[in-house]
């Protein structure tokens, strides 16, 4: 390894050197604020480190990774939710009771998995990411000890995460027996040859998928979501949300891209029908639900239905719709996280529909970036969700995938109703107000207002997105 | 540059008015009044110019507007009027106005914010005129619904929230499909021509198969005819025209469901001719069978204003059938239509307002006896009442007239029927006058009569739908041109044998 292979990895060198400072500065001296300026600076360090590393982009850094631009692009988003998701918790843990350090540590940690996700190019670097997430995320979800549908969550997620890891292994153990190889770029040319369609190859390839898919939460994994949504702590939910999601997303794309999917029809008829249950499923029951959270997690997986079109989508539009989609996503998601974690108090998350009655005559500000965030998951316009879902939708139109693309639009009128349901609330009459104010925390201001920024302007010019997106886009195919 | 002013000057004066507002709200109301009043002067001084006025009777844009917006996606910043554009343009213009002087005294709760949605509102649909790329002009599309959702959401009546998704989840539904129809026009014409692209004036000549343009075209005509609305699409309509505040239901009646009509007039027409003239007799069958059901049904109301959102029914049945019976003269007559109902109803929609404000109630068995104590209000809402069911003399006259003469050369029967929506029209209009303000009077305290403000706003209402009735020439001639070409392109052949079906 040498000063190039150093350059491209050091905002992966950063984020782990800032995780063991991190550690070490807790081990001497606990302080929640010193923690949290490390943490930041620790993010701020590894975004400034990806200006000189994409000098000597792409390289491949040792068989493990491959550190280029399209990396880079969900690296850059991974980062913006970690500080996202560090800046929200820190008024967050203010109110609780107990340890907050370690909290931080937690955050970076699993950072640093989705970041090795985002450019891992071999079995063994996609095993260590998705591990170094998971087991990051079973203390985050469990981190508030005191409550107990936390670390019910939190022992959920620990169980369901195993089971999927233990499959994403055997299927390895499989691909592995059958081509003699686990890098994917062996695996693509080796895949290409006539051996692919023996069975324990197809096996393989769909125990990866059932793994990858209880990570995305499409159906028929989902059965996790909406329990560990609710029970853990608003900011970690924001996390496994748009950062696990996004990085194991990016993953499977860009290993789809490679093996080129289209070629197998049985793989690209389980991913329509995955595609096609979990628009509904998660939009149909999202309908049920009368708690925020709940209505959230439903609404992540009908998203990542939306987002899997792109997966079955063909052409350069496919992949440029899909980093498109995960963008505005990210933004939206974080935010809409993030306006629960700054109204929520030290007793419980404010979860239930009651707590947004009247919201905007309360705390306008508030109401309005809450808003602007359902509007884009319903995909209006002026809104980064609007050009996304449009995209989205172009891109499976340009591929003639009518099924997906009529269930897509129907979902969005079955989501609208969701969403319109919460905006309904906050611009309802409060009555009287028997809540009190909860105060809005400088941090969480700052977070919401830059969400809010970025998502109008995402919304209204979204052609430097683009074309950004199209310079790491071109590179892989 | 001067469409971008039109659509930038309501946004601005809108977040003018909600970040100026104090609170009586005197502030956002003048600010909102004056943002109106600087936009209209803007196209009246725009529509006085000589070379406009040489343009307009060539039928040509009368401005353009084209900046790249989204290149990588070939979307444009692409605005352009003409003819057409600009009787939609001043419609828009002059019942903002109107809207924004009959809340004077309605909205007295989040003054700032009403006036926010309310320009916003108009700012989307001056951009839904005016756009000509495709991307564009969904984006206007989807942009009006929102503060319009708000409007009734927030300040309607008993069953507001109801009302507001319904109209939101329909019209949505119609625009999602809509954005199908554009992706798939899109694509159909890159394909073909190698240049990806969402503008107007080129997709306007793509060549694609019968097939593919009659289901590109199905997906542009859902999203029109629910706006407009064709009758099966239509029960979001009487629910939000009654839950909405005064100035909303002007706004839905006299605005947003023209946007369906210039939807079905400016893409539906052009961009799929033979499509269109294959699809014109079953959607003239549904013209008439709105035209009817929407008079039947408006004399089966008890609600005053939900009777008013019927009637709009069967008049948007009249501006159905002259889109689809393709001649110049019915299409001049939709035209007529458009400009004479939005106003009449409009001003209709203002009258109950005022009567609710006063008797707190819209149940006509409360009303009765009006005229011994408010006279001027009653002879107002006389005068609406006769506009409305087309007594010569006002401008729905005239446009009635003009569809069914153009649309008996295309389809004798269907023409013979629709006509009898006439004698309904002019059944529920007089037994309105009777029930309201002739008749016993009901136990109410003497009510007040019209203010100032409310009787000059109406009088100018009446003026316009006066002058087009006896003086229909300068209206006809704006848009004439347009509709020429129309015709023009989308007739290939003789009109008799395009429409087909009736012979």
């Amino acid at each position: 390894m040498n000063i190039v292979d150093l350059t491209a990895l050091s905002p992966y060198l950063t984020l782990a050197v800032t995780s063991v400072v991190v550690m070490l500065v807790i081990a001497f001296y606990r302080d929640h604020n010193c923690t949290v300026f490390l943490t930041l600076a620790g993010f701020a360090i590894a975004a400034g480190s990806m200006v000189f590393a994409s000098c000597v982009l792409p390289r491949e850094v040792t068989p493990l990774l491959i550190i280029d631009r399209y990396a880079f692009f969900y690296l850059g988003l991974i980062l913006l939710a970690g500080s996202g998701v560090s800046a929200l918790s820190y008024s967050y843990l203010e109110k609780h009771q107990g340890h907050r350090e370690e909290f931080y540590l937690l955050v970076l940690l699993a950072t640093l998995g989705c970041a090795v996700l985002a450019a891992a190019t071999h079995f063994a670097s996609f095993f260590l990411g998705i591990e170094l997430l998971s087991v990051s995320l079973y203390g985050l979800v469990a981190y508030l000890r005191h409550s107990t549908r936390s670390v019910e969550a939190g022992v959920k997620y620990l169980i369901l995460a195993a089971v999927s890891s233990a499959f994403i292994l055997f299927g390895m153990a499989l691909l592995y027996a059958e081509t003699g190889c686990m890098g994917f770029n062996e695996m693509a040319a080796r895949a290409s040859g006539t051996e692919v369609h023996s069975l324990p190859f197809l096996a393989g390839i769909g125990l990866i998928i059932i793994g990858v898919g209880f990570k995305l939460a499409v159906v028929p994994f989902h059965l996790w979501t909406p329990d560990v949504y609710e029970g853990a702590p608003a900011p970690v939910t924001a996390l496994i949300a748009t950062m696990s999601k996004g990085a194991v997303f990016a993953l499977v794309l860009r290993y789809f891209l490679k093996v080129n999917i289209h070629h197998y029809t049985p793989i690209g008829v389980i991913i329509t029908i995955v595609a096609v249950t979990s628009m509904f499923t998660g939009n149909l029951l999202a309908l049920l639900q009368t708690n925020v959270k709940r209505i959230l997690a439903y609404s992540s997986i009908s998203h990542l239905g939306y987002v899997l079109v792109t997966v079955l989508a063909s052409g350069p539009m496919a992949s440029a719709a899909a980093a498109f989609y995960l963008t505005a996503y990210f933004i939206t998601t974080l935010g809409a996280f993030g306006v629960v974690t700054v109204l929520s108090d030290g007793q419980r998350d404010a979860d239930s529909m009651e707590d947004y009655r009247g919201l905007i005559w309360k705390q306008p500000w508030v109401a309005g970036v809450f808003s602007a965030m359902l509007f884009s998951l319903a995909g209006i316009p002026l809104t980064a969700g609007f050009v996304g879902k449009f995209y989205v939708v172009a891109a499976g139109v340009g591929s003639e995938l009518w099924l997906v693309v009529v269930v897509l639009t129907i979902n969005s009128i079955i989501g609208l109703y969701y969403y319109l349901r919460i905006v309904v609330a906050m611009f309802s009459d409060a009555g009287d107000d028997v809540r009190r104010k909860t105060v809005i925390s400088r941090s969480g201001s700052i977070v919401l207002a830059t969400l809010t920024l970025l998502l109008v302007l995402i919304g209204v010019y979204p052609s430097s997105l683009i074309e950004l997106i199209k310079a790491t886009a071109q590179r892989l195919i | 540059m001067i469409l971008a002013w039109l659509i930038i000057i309501p946004l601005v004066g809108g977040l003018a008015a909600w970040v100026l507002d104090r609170k009586d709200g005197g502030a956002a109301r003048w600010i909102s009044l004056a943002a109106l009043a600087l936009d209209a002067i803007v196209v009246i001084f725009f529509w006085s110019r000589p070379s406009v006025q040489l343009d307009l009777t060539r039928g040509a844009w009368l401005a353009e507007l084209n900046r790249p917006w989204i290149p990588q996606l070939g979307i444009d910043l692409h605005l352009a009027i003409d003819g057409l554009s600009l009787v939609f343009v001043a419609l828009t213009l002059f019942l903002g106005i109107i809207s924004v002087i009959c809340s004077w005294t309605e909205i007295r709760c989040r003054v700032g914010f009403f006036h926010l949605n309310l320009l916003w509102i108009l700012a989307g649909i001056l951009g839904v005129f005016l756009a000509l790329d495709l991307f564009l002009f969904y984006f206007f599309w989807e942009l009006m619904l929102v503060p319009m959702y708000f409007l009734i959401n927030i300040w309607g009546h008993e069953h507001r929230v109801y009302a507001s998704l319904k109209f939101f989840i329909f019209t949505q539904a119609g625009g999602l499909l809509m954005l199908l129809s554009i992706l798939a026009l899109y694509f159909v014409h890159g394909t073909g021509t190698g240049i990806y692209t969402f503008d107007y004036s080129l997709l306007i000549s793509t060549k694609m198969s019968a097939h593919a343009s009659f289901w590109i075209m199905l997906g542009f005509l859902m999203a029109f005819i629910v706006k407009l609305p064709v009758v099966p699409f239509h029960p979001w309509l009487p629910d939000a025209h009654t839950e909405a505040p005064t100035a909303g239901s002007v706004i839905l009646a006299g605005l947003l469901l023209k946007t369906g009509a210039y939807g079905l007039l400016r893409f539906v027409q052009p961009l799929f001719p033979d499509a269109a003239s294959s699809i014109a007799p079953i959607m003239m069958i549904l013209a008439t069978v709105g035209i009817i059901y929407g008079a039947v049904l408006a004399f089966g109301q008890s609600d005053l204003k939900r009777l008013i959102a019927y009637t709009s029914v069967s008049h948007m049945g009249f501006v159905l059938l002259g889109v689809f019976a393709n001649s110049t003269t019915s299409l001049s007559g939709a035209i007529m239509q458009i400009v004479a109902h939005g106003v009449s109803t409009g001003a209709l929609f203002i009258l109950v307002g005022m009567i609710q404000e006063r008797i707190h109630t819209r149940e006509m068995d409360r009303m009765g006896g009006f005229w011994s104590d408010a006279p001027r209000l009653s002879a107002l809402g006389l005068v609406f009442a006769l506009a409305s069911l087309g007594l010569p003399g006002f401008g729905n006259f005239v446009a009635e007239f003009m569809i069914l003469l153009g649309s008996y050369r295309a389809q004798i029967p269907i023409t013979i029927v629709a006509a009898g929506g006439l004698v309904l029209a002019a059944i529920y209009s007089l037994w309105i006058v009777q029930r309201v303000f002739h008749g016993e009077r009901a136990q109410y305290l003497r009510i007040m009569d019209t203010t100032m403000r409310e009787t000059i706003m109406l009088a100018a209402m009446i003026v316009v739908i006066f002058w087009f009735g006896v003086f229909p020439r300068p209206l006809l001639t704006i848009s004439e041109p347009v509709l020429k070409g129309m015709t023009m392109t989308t007739f290939h052949e003789h009109p008799l044998q395009s429409t087909g079906g009736g012979e």
